[in-house]
């Protein structure tokens, strides 16, 4: 039997505010523990919270950005559970009047795009952490991230394979970041991702129950967590059983999910009202002014540079993938007037040299003014695009500038004529039997020529004149 | 309204309540009479009026997004009944 996966996921994402959702305590990753709070992140009795406005704000961008509908009024809920890195005995959340509703993000898939829905998003409160490992008999608990803002983003469950999810997640992702409402950071668990995962037979319109996939921290674990669970779904259903609906975690070291049946309460949070904070009420005005505030989006930079630029799509997609790389790329091809080059040899080279370095494009030790003026010493037949490669090369491990990578290392190239007609005479004596086949009408061979003199004058010779000198010689 | 046993120590259970031989039937008794004051207030007849989650009708509360100086880890640990390395000591969570 042919089966389809039905993939929905929740996305957590960690506001950058300067402070928490509730009180003045900093958000700062990585301080002492328990340094960064007071009696209202701690849990104390008879405080008060009262709601950063950044937060709405920041929850208004994310909402505007997917093309939500702010709700005219949302409030706060409690979810009742205990955990120890819980100190209330509930968190602050969202349930039933969420700040926002119904959105999408387009994902490209074969032939076209597809658009995966958004249910909702809500603003709530991080909980604390706790600490298990090493700790004998004990846990550890730290609650500076307590009280730390989050939205949630949950999706509606669109998503028919691995590819699509982590498509939409990338998506999503670039949307916060280019946002500057959060930071992305996937290791830090600044961007979080639980999927809900159930297959039905294909063709199907009745889904099967679901497994709930918790905090995957990579794209890869993503991609591998749920083509493992959709197997193992598979695999059990074809055995005659049944997936019965629970909390899985993916074991990075096993590379399997893993029940966690046993481990966790039945879920009956009995949400209700939070007394403590009063409703928020958006007004057509204030919406307005958030809307007017946001930056072009990846959607919108994508269009604009396959117009602007004349480039590719694919490549558009590409330089959009952050902020960061789409102004490099602008930068570019402003500098060197030549947009399409500007974008190969940043899709081509640069990025190659900085993934292999592990490194951010901030971090590029080659900058836009190193590639404009290497594309302006082609354009001027200093150099060959050939040269370019090398000089690509050592300016990213030097930082030097092209003109003096191009002197330091006698890269220009050979356009005197009589210097490139005494290496055509040099190969045309060593080829004595490939210049009489050639001229017997193997014009195939004119290929190899030129190559050989290239080879000889490593590159340097102006292909153009090689060409034309080597037509006239071999004629002769 | 009356709740089951079974009800009082789901409920218990959630609140993280030891009941002792006999409590549950004895706060059994003792919720019911609340839940049935609550079914007198069903009876009001409430056609046309919101539903009401706050008393006062006051929206928007907020601050701004300023740092205060947080208690600071000694102080943020000082009531704690066990403490190590800067954290909270609590009976393990998970084995």
């Amino acid at each position: 039997m042919e089966f389809e996966a039905v993939i929905g996921l929740e996305v957590h994402a960690q506001l950058l505010t300067n402070t928490k959702i509730f009180c003045g305590c900093p958000t700062k990753f990585g301080a002492e523990p328990n340094s960064q709070t007071c009696p209202i992140c701690l849990g104390m009795p008879g405080v008060l919270p009262v709601l950063n406005k950044k937060v709405v704000e920041y929850a208004m961008k994310a909402a505007l950005a997917t093309g939500c509908e702010i709700q005219s009024m949302s409030r706060f809920a409690r979810k009742n559970y205990f955990y120890p890195d819980l100190p209330k005995g509930y968190q602050i959340s969202q349930y039933e009047l969420p700040i926002a509703l119904r959105g999408h993000i387009d994902i490209p898939v074969e032939g076209g795009h597809k658009r995966i829905g958004i249910t909702r998003i809500h603003m709530e409160e991080d909980a604390g952490k706790s600490l298990h490992e090493g700790i004998a008999g004990a846990s550890h608990v730290d609650l500076n991230r307590a009280g730390t803002p989050l939205i949630e983003i949950v999706s509606e469950p669109d998503m028919r394979n691995s590819d699509e999810a982590v498509e939409y997640l990338k998506r999503l992702r670039a949307i916060l970041m280019y946002l500057e409402v959060c930071d992305g950071n996937m290791e830090e668990g600044s961007f979080r991702c639980d999927a809900n995962i159930s297959i039905m037979p294909k063709g199907e319109t009745k889904f099967g129950t679901r497994a709930e996939l918790k905090n995957i921290n990579s794209f890869r674990f993503v991609q591998k967590a749920i083509e493992y669970e959709i197997k193992r779904q598979k695999a059990l259903i074809m055995d005659g059983g049944k997936v019965v609906q629970e909390t899985r975690l993916w074991d990075t070291q096993k590379n399997v999910t893993v029940s966690m049946r046993g481990k966790e309460e039945a879920h009956d949070y009995r949400y209700f009202p939070d007394p403590d904070l009063v409703p928020i009420e958006i007004s057509p005005e204030w919406i307005e002014d958030v809307r007017k505030s946001l930056p072009e989006l990846p959607a919108q930079k994508v269009k604009r540079f396959t117009a602007e630029y004349g480039i590719p799509e694919y490549d558009a997609e590409v330089l959009s993938v952050s902020k960061a790389l789409a102004n490099y790329y602008e930068e570019t091809a402003k500098l060197s007037g030549q947009s399409k080059a500007a974008s190969n040899w940043i899709m081509g080279d640069l990025l190659r040299f900085l993934k292999e370095d592990d490194r951010e494009i901030e971090e590029s030790p080659v900058t836009p003014k190193h590639i404009a003026e290497m594309i302006k010493l082609m354009d001027d037949g200093t150099i060959s695009g050939k040269i370019a490669k090398t000089v690509m090369e050592e300016m990213y491990k030097t930082g030097k500038m092209p003109e003096d990578v191009v002197k330091e290392k006698g890269l220009v190239q050979v356009t005197d004529t009589g210097a490139i007609e005494k290496v055509i005479d040099e190969v045309i004596a060593e080829n004595a039997d490939s210049v009489a086949a050639y001229k017997s009408g193997k014009d195939k061979l004119f290929g190899f020529f030129v190559g050989q003199v290239m080879k000889k004058s490593q590159g340097k010779a102006n292909p153009g004149a090689v060409n034309e000198l080597l037509k006239k010689k071999l004629a002769g | 309204m009356t709740l089951t046993i079974k009800e009082v120590e789901h409920v218990a259970n959630l609140a993280r309540l030891d009941l002792a031989e006999g409590e549950a039937e004895r706060f059994k008794g003792q919720i019911d009479a609340i839940l049935s004051y609550v079914e007198k207030l069903k009876q009001l007849n409430t056609d046309g009026v919101e539903p009401t989650s706050h008393a006062i009708p006051v929206n928007n509360v907020f601050r701004e997004d300023n740092i205060m100086q947080p208690l600071g880890q000694e102080r943020a640990l000082a009531n704690a009944p066990d403490k190590a390395d800067g954290c909270f000591r609590v009976p393990k969570v998970v084995e």
